[in-house]
């Protein structure tokens, strides 16, 4: 058992849910109030020292009455010891967890997948986008159970969507105000822009 | 930043009058841009279809000049779903998806999904696998280090290295092709074993190539290391300290160029590689060229790690003693009615797995493979997550591009060592 599982629940009490120890890797479960400060006590505390973060993901279970589970794998590289620390989310409630960019920048691009894959917002992330599905992708969360295996819309609809993407859809806002490219962009593109129908062309339907 | 000094073996002089490296000075800041030339910032778009971004990778870049102010990234093209799809396979049928993630290393990815699920169902694999294992890993990060060496150089202008590269690649091809059948596609690794054993003469031929892959690692270092174009264009480029590293959570050469010794194979060991005596390079100013040069001394180590692997490699079965998890031989399967239930329980049913949850992390060439399942006890996964090291690596690409020149941003990004099929899975 990793000594950091008794430290957080001598430190945190009510915080620390359930601690399971199996196959040498120690889970702890937070509450979702707490979890913030939870990382931040395992990062920053001396003793603790869990610098480094191996992975973000999340969880759920073919049993829809399980709570779907955000899961941080935390490593201390001067200690080598590894933990697990874990939340746990009603599914049919609001699925949001506050973002730990700002402790590790790591996590950026590894709370966007979450967020793309099963829906759930990091608060406090900088830039909280899709990143492996484009960003107008409209068919929900892939990961998510309820997700079909080849998608919510049927193969004509997905291919007609793919077809009649329109290029200039593929620069967000922020990119094209790099090169001031907006405002040369014709009053009708502008229009549909600032309507967020990025990937549309007019008379396409 | 502390200055370097590299002996520069051919006549142009590798640092100017100051002792600092030769590479076109970079302007600190916007205002020591001559008001003149300066102007609007300039957007240009970088793949997903160009040879530099080694793959599908989209790069929008923020000019001023000719100097990068901001990268910002776009993956995804690749997107397959291998996650999503595990969870509708047995745990073997997973094995073939690991071949398509890290394609330059697919040996190594079968044998990190498969320690996962061992992992998960208690299984302990005979000493014989375990060898033929640590041989499949280090020959696919020969594999992947030779790709990496020669597209960069190709990247950087130096066209012989890369034929060089490739050459000795297609060497360690062969060899899976005699082990496995295919080249690229392996699916080398079984829960509980392996495809098959090695052939007879896989030994003697895996004898032969790391008697003289050394010769070529030599040419390489001969050509480049202190070849002056070499080291100064990538020297001082894409600089992560430590800490930085650490932060961003990079992993394998990527973390060890910024000088923090850390291998799975060393720190946190698996398959035995305790046993075995090898060096992990650290590099110490975290730049492109000590990425290079860790990357170029694994070779040396992992060939070492070869010749000792051949050296212990222990007669034996290759596969675990249990029914429930191995298939019988065919032609038990197709004469004895016991082998027959086995067989057909498991091609129907799949090898279950307890409920619980296990995370195996390998030392992929690219950096720390995870592989994370979760179980309710049927023989497919509730969850399958890779842990990509490709993926959290190519993150750091805004931080490192960022005030360097666009032609430096392509020697960083190619530093970083990524494959889209890893990024995206």
């Amino acid at each position: 058992m990793n000594p950091s599982a008794n430290a957080l629940q001598a430190t945190f009490g009510n915080a620390i849910g359930r601690v399971i120890d199996a196959r040498g890797e120690t889970i702890v479960y937070v509450s979702p109030a707490k979890v913030r400060d939870v990382l931040v006590w395992l990062k920053g505390t001396a003793g603790q020292d869990y610098n480094y973060l191996v992975d973000v993901t999340a969880v759920e279970y073919r049993d829809r009455e399980r709570p779907l589970e955000v899961v941080w794998n935390l490593r201390s590289l001067a200690s080598r010891q590894d933990l697990r620390i874990k939340v746990e989310l009603d599914p049919r409630g609001e699925l949001a967890v506050p973002s730990v960019v700002d402790l590790w920048a790591g996590a950026n691009w590894l709370e966007r997948e979450v967020y793309d894959m099963f829906g759930v917002t990091f608060t406090g992330h900088p830039d909280l986008r899709r990143i492996l599905m484009w960003e107008t992708y409209a068919e929900g969360y892939p990961l998510r159970k309820d997700f079909p295996l080849r998608g919510r819309f049927s193969r004509s609809e997905q291919v007609r969507q793919a077809l009649n993407v329109n290029p200039e859809g593929h620069y967000s806002m922020e990119e094209l105000a790099i090169a001031d490219a907006y405002d040369e962009l014709p009053r009708d593109m502008r229009d549909r822009l600032a309507r967020g129908e990025r990937d549309k062309i007019p008379n396409s339907e | 930043m502390s200055k370097r000094t590299v002996e520069i073996s051919v006549a142009t002089p590798g640092t100017d009058a100051q002792g600092n490296p030769l590479r076109v000075p970079i302007p600190a800041s916007p205002a020591d841009v001559d008001p003149e030339l300066g102007g609007e910032h300039l957007l240009i778009n970088i793949g997903p279809q160009h040879p530099a971004t080694h793959g599908v990778l989209r790069l929008v870049v923020e000019l001023e000049g000719e100097t990068v102010v901001r990268v910002i990234p776009h993956v995804g093209y690749l997107h397959s779903g291998f996650e999503k799809l595990g969870e509708y396979r047995h745990y073997n049928q997973i094995v073939p998806l690991t071949d398509r993630t890290d394609y330059l290393a697919p040996m190594s990815n079968n044998v990190g999904v498969v320690l996962a699920a061992e992992k998960l169902m208690g299984i302990e694999i005979t000493p014989r696998c375990e060898v033929l294992r640590v041989i499949a890993c280090e020959m696919s990060r020969i594999i992947s280090h030779m790709v990496w060496l020669g597209t960069t150089s190709i990247d950087l202008g130096a066209f012989t290295p890369f034929l060089w590269a490739f050459q000795q690649r297609e060497r360690i091809y062969n060899l899976q092709e005699m082990w496995t059948g295919a080249r690229l596609t392996t699916s080398l690794t079984r829960v509980g074993g392996l495809l098959a054993d090695v052939p007879d003469k896989f030994v003697t031929d895996l004898r032969t190539f790391t008697e003289t892959f050394p010769d070529t690692l030599d040419e390489i270092d001969r050509v480049l290391t202190r070849n002056a174009v070499w080291v100064g264009r990538t020297q001082n480029i894409g600089v992560l300290t430590a800490e930085e590293a650490i932060n961003y959570s990079l992993s394998g050469p990527m973390l060890r160029a910024s000088g923090v010794a850390w291998d799975l194979r060393k720190d946190k060991p698996y398959l035995g590689y305790e046993n075995y005596d090898f060096d992990v390079p650290v590099g110490e100013h975290g730049d492109v060229y000590d990425r290079f040069l860790v990357r170029l001394e694994e070779c040396y180590q992992s060939n070492k790690i070869l010749k000792q692997a051949l050296e212990r490699l222990p007669d034996g079965p290759i596969n675990v003693d249990d029914p429930r998890v191995i298939l019988p031989p065919k032609s038990r399967a197709m004469n004895d009615m016991e082998a027959m239930i086995y067989h057909f329980k498991q091609v129907m049913e799949g090898v279950k797995a307890p409920v619980g949850e296990a995370y195996a992390g390998i030392e992929n060439p690219k950096g720390e493979l995870g592989n994370y399942f979760v179980s309710d006890g049927t023989a497919k996964p509730v969850r399958w997550r890779i842990r990509p090291p490709a993926f959290i690596n190519l993150a750091s690409i805004s931080k490192m591009a960022e005030g360097h020149l666009l032609s430096d941003l392509i020697a960083i990004n190619a530093s970083v060592d990524i494959v889209m099929g890893e990024v995206d899975r």
